[in-house]
């Protein structure tokens, strides 16, 4: 028995040594050529990400390779790996950790034809990465918990008495911060502020959008600040005939209705910097774009003429307000508001 | 078997004895070289974070760290590291002893299915509990979690320190007149405090970089405010200098445990056990202490477990497709076993040098390893990111890459592992052997790592336990393309599609429960025909 069991062990660290050289061997004999090869980062979902690089290859005969990841890690790793990134194009979830590698000149210029495709308050403030889908801000309720009638008309009313313990938010979501730019630019600094205030001691804090989800559609709170997206995905997976929440759209170009964008950037190091152009071009073609509204994902397309996955609202019919990654900053200050008023 | 070889030798190595004989002997340079190589590159990401923090001024520096909410996130993060730790710590010695001590009907059953809850994701954990009751969401729900999710640490060094333990001081104690629970208190307790304070330690500063579980949970610890200078601010040298608390959170720790280690002498070095510890009768309380560990098992593996099959069962997104968790769990494999034999062989010199040529430096060395630890996973895979892709250009985004990155990660685990099959192994064998004419290499290959191979296995299976969840690193590291279980069940689980997501978790789960099983057998043992099966 005892000697069953070493030769497991044995067997164990052989197989270990084996695979290791495997790995060795695998490693070395990996740099081939990327003349046509994409090398795509991507912080956008799995399954969105996969539909966009198939289309991408049947069109173009180029191949693509993904590195998945999220916002941070990726931004983060590409500033680390400099002019020696293997990345070609990074897609992101939100425009900040665009913008991060803009300001730090490692991306490169979008071609105009491509930028022009999206609408421009959804592009890159000096062309330096593309928008290539939207998400809409919402509030996720309980109709048994809160009435039509006391739905509110502005995204300012949720910092008012009557909300209090019955809101969920999650201020480190990346979504929340624009949020508060949207309020400072339209509203005013002070208003934003008070608002603030107001906010932060009616809520609760979740850690992001998914547990905002859970708790209101649990009966655990009455209302949340959220992605629409986030419901949608709920619905998929539980059956929409299951779901207890609704959700509401503040409308009238109010904050509370904002557009988060996703976007995309070519790398200035790429070592293959027409690819990755046709790539960024591709995102925001007809067939880039359905390709990715049909891939089970529940974004906004942002190009005209290509209609959002079923079940979503005309964007049109949003009315958000015209605000777009440009007239919000660098989010700097809206952390420091938001780190005034305990928030983060 | 078992009565052969037992004779008055075997007890008659005193630790007195033993420590005189090592101080006559110096510490071999090369192995203190080849440990301090080792520290050196497990201090790498040390480099790299204290790099990045002195390079933001000290204006930046007072705005981020004198804010109320990281007050907040401090507090929570002692409080809940005192707390679970304590938990973990009464928790794993109680189902320690009563799976090795006492006379409860299917113990080793009992031995396997108390370590599994270690193999599934602490995510998993949190989001079953948060499905049923929103109560967990707050200090004492996150608490229990982490207790459930990690007493398995304590547990099974205890266990293992328990089983190979020679019962004669006891007997003795009992014979002058101690009651039971005192021998338990006085003589029994105090023999396994190297391994329940090493199991603590890693239970507390694994708790400091914790992030995953308390998602969920709604709690936040430091560690949260790392992330939210990544996600937001995506500040990189800011995150960093925030996370140089985390060190000196862990240094603290690391102090800690020293001091409550203390100078006693804890053990024999040669266990000596010529044959199993009478186990204490249970009688009617059997009952009791099978319902606790029905109890706990079934909360701390089989919810998770249900969770994943409701999800499978109710989920719309469930499927299976076989190509892509076939491959997942290949690389998962891979990548596990290649940590889980680097690792124990860089562990190995580390714990040989603390054991058997104990000092000063030595035990610096062999701390220096936990340091990592304490740290967020995005801090490590970012300072071997800035290392590789401009000195080694050729390693970057390769497995070797990321084999070493889990290295790093999960060296306390081997280390802790190794050193008590070391602390078994009677080092006068191969003192013996050199006297015969071994060389110092020849006789640890010939005589000590014969001896001690299961306890290496031990540490090979806690590291790839740790490795097959593993995620931040691996998703910056891995090669382009490579999914692991652990990628793709993020993958999943971040779109809400719970029900895909459960297949990759299940085979986690599948594929640790091998290592588990060698773990309950072997953690701290040593080979060799006196060893009381």
């Amino acid at each position: 028995m005892r000697i069953a069991s070493r030769r497991i062990v044995i067997a164990l660290c052989a197989g270990a040594a084996l695979a290791a050289l495997a790995a060795l061997a695998s490693g070395c004999g990996s740099s081939e050529s990327s003349a046509e090869t994409l090398t795509l980062y991507s912080a956008q979902h799995q399954q969105m990400t996969n539909a966009l690089a198939k289309a991408f290859e049947r069109t173009s005969a180029a191949k693509v390779r993904v590195r998945f990841g999220e916002d941070e890690g990726l931004a983060n790793q590409i500033v680390q790996e400099g002019s020696a990134s293997p990345a070609d194009v990074l897609l992101s979830e939100n425009t900040p950790p665009l913008e991060l590698l803009a300001g730090k000149g490692l991306l490169a210029q979008v071609n105009s034809p491509t930028l022009a495709q999206v609408p421009a308050r959804y592009d890159s403030p000096n062309g330096r990465w593309v928008g290539v889908a939207a998400r809409e801000t919402v509030l996720i309720y309980d109709p048994k918990l809160i009435s039509k009638r006391q739905l509110p008309a502005s995204i300012l009313d949720l910092a008012k008495r009557e909300w209090k313990g019955k809101l969920a938010i999650a201020p480190s979501e990346p979504d929340f911060v624009p949020i508060v730019s949207a309020i400072d630019k339209l509203d005013g600094r002070a208003a934003t502020e008070r608002w603030l205030e107001g906010f932060a001691s009616n809520a609760a804090r979740y850690d992001d959008n998914e547990g905002i989800v859970a708790a209101v559609e649990g009966g655990q709170v009455a209302a949340g600040v959220i992605n629409h997206y986030y419901w949608y995905e709920q619905a998929k997976e539980i059956g929409a005939a299951n779901v207890r929440s609704k959700l509401y759209y503040f409308g009238h170009k109010d904050p509370g209705a904002l557009v988060n964008v996703s976007g995309a950037g070519a790398l200035k190091s790429s070592g293959n910097p027409a690819l990755a152009q046709r790539f960024l071009a591709f995102l925001v073609s007809k067939e880039g774009q359905s390709a990715m509204t049909h891939s089970g994902d529940w974004e906004y397309p942002l190009v005209a003429g290509v209609a959002p996955p079923p079940g979503l609202r005309p964007f049109a019919t949003l009315q958000a307000p015209d605000l777009g990654p440009a007239d919000l900053g660098n989010g700097s200050a809206p952390l420091a508001l938001m780190q005034q008023a305990g928030l983060l | 078997m078992e009565a052969a070889g037992v004779g008055p030798e075997s007890r008659s190595w005193s630790t007195t004895y033993v420590r005189a004989r090592l101080r006559a002997r110096p510490t071999p340079l090369v192995l203190l070289a080849i440990a301090a190589a080792v520290a050196l590159l497990v201090l790498l990401p040390l480099g790299f974070l204290l790099d990045q923090a002195l390079s933001i001024g000290w204006t930046q520096i007072d705005h981020l760290l004198f804010r109320p909410f990281v007050g907040t996130l401090l507090v929570n993060t002692v409080l809940l590291v005192a707390v679970a730790t304590t938990a973990c710590v009464v928790l794993g010695v109680a189902v320690a002893w009563c799976v090795e001590r006492t006379d409860l009907p299917g113990r080793r059953t009992w031995a396997v299915l108390a370590a599994l809850p270690i193999t599934v994701p602490a995510f998993v954990t949190s989001y079953s509990w948060v499905s049923i009751t929103p109560i967990v969401q707050h200090f004492g729900g996150a608490a229990l979690i982490v207790t459930l999710a990690y007493y398995p640490l304590v547990y099974l060094p205890v266990a293992a320190v328990l089983r190979g333990l020679d019962p004669a001081l006891e007997e003795s104690a009992r014979s002058l007149g101690m009651g039971p629970w005192r021998t338990f208190l006085r003589v029994t307790l105090p023999q396994t405090r190297l391994a329940l304070l090493g199991g603590g330690l890693l239970v507390a500063v694994h708790l400091l970089s914790e992030f995953g579980a308390f998602a969920m949970l709604r709690f936040q610890t430091f560690t949260t405010a790392i992330y939210d200078e990544y996600r937001l601010s995506f500040d990189g040298p800011a995150a960093s200098m925030l996370a140089t608390v985390l060190v000196l959170l862990c240094l603290a720790l690391l102090i800690g445990e020293l001091g409550l280690r203390g100078r006693a002498r804890y053990a024999r070095v040669d266990t000596g056990s010529p044959r199993p510890a009478a186990r204490a009768r249970l009688g009617r309380s059997k009952w009791v202490v099978l319902a606790g560990l029905g109890a706990l098992v079934g909360l701390a593996l089989g919810l998770p477990l249900v969770t994943l099959v409701y999800w499978v069962l109710r989920g719309g997104s469930t499927s299976f497709p076989v190509v892509s968790l076939l491959s997942a769990a290949g690389s998962s494999l891979e990548l596990g076993l290649g940590a889980a034999l680097l690792t124990t062989l860089l562990a190995l010199p580390v714990a040989i040098l603390t054991t058997r040529h104990p000092s000063r430096i030595a035990g610096a060395l062999e701390r220096a390893a936990y340091l990592p630890y304490a740290l967020p996973g995005i801090v490590v895979a970012l300072s071997l990111i800035v290392v590789s892709v401009h000195q080694l250009p050729a390693l970057y985004g390769t497995t070797p890459l990321l084999i070493v990155a889990y290295a790093i990660l999960s060296l306390p685990l081997a280390l802790v592992a190794t050193r008590a099959a070391l602390a078994q192994a009677p080092p006068v064998h191969e003192e013996i052997a050199r006297s015969l004419g071994c060389g110092p290499l020849q006789a640890l290959v010939r005589v000590t790592l014969p001896r001690i191979l299961p306890g290496l296995g031990a540490a090979a299976a806690l590291v790839f336990l740790a490795t097959v969840t593993e995620l931040t690193a691996t998703l910056l590291l891995a090669p382009i393309g490579t999914q692991t279980l652990a990628t793709q069940f993020w993958a999943d689980a971040s779109t809400r599609s719970f029900g895909a997501a459960a297949p990759y978790a299940g085979l986690m789960v599948a594929i640790s429960a091998l290592p588990t099983y060698l773990l309950t057998r072997r953690l701290g043992a040593v080979a060799g025909p006196r060893r009381a099966r």
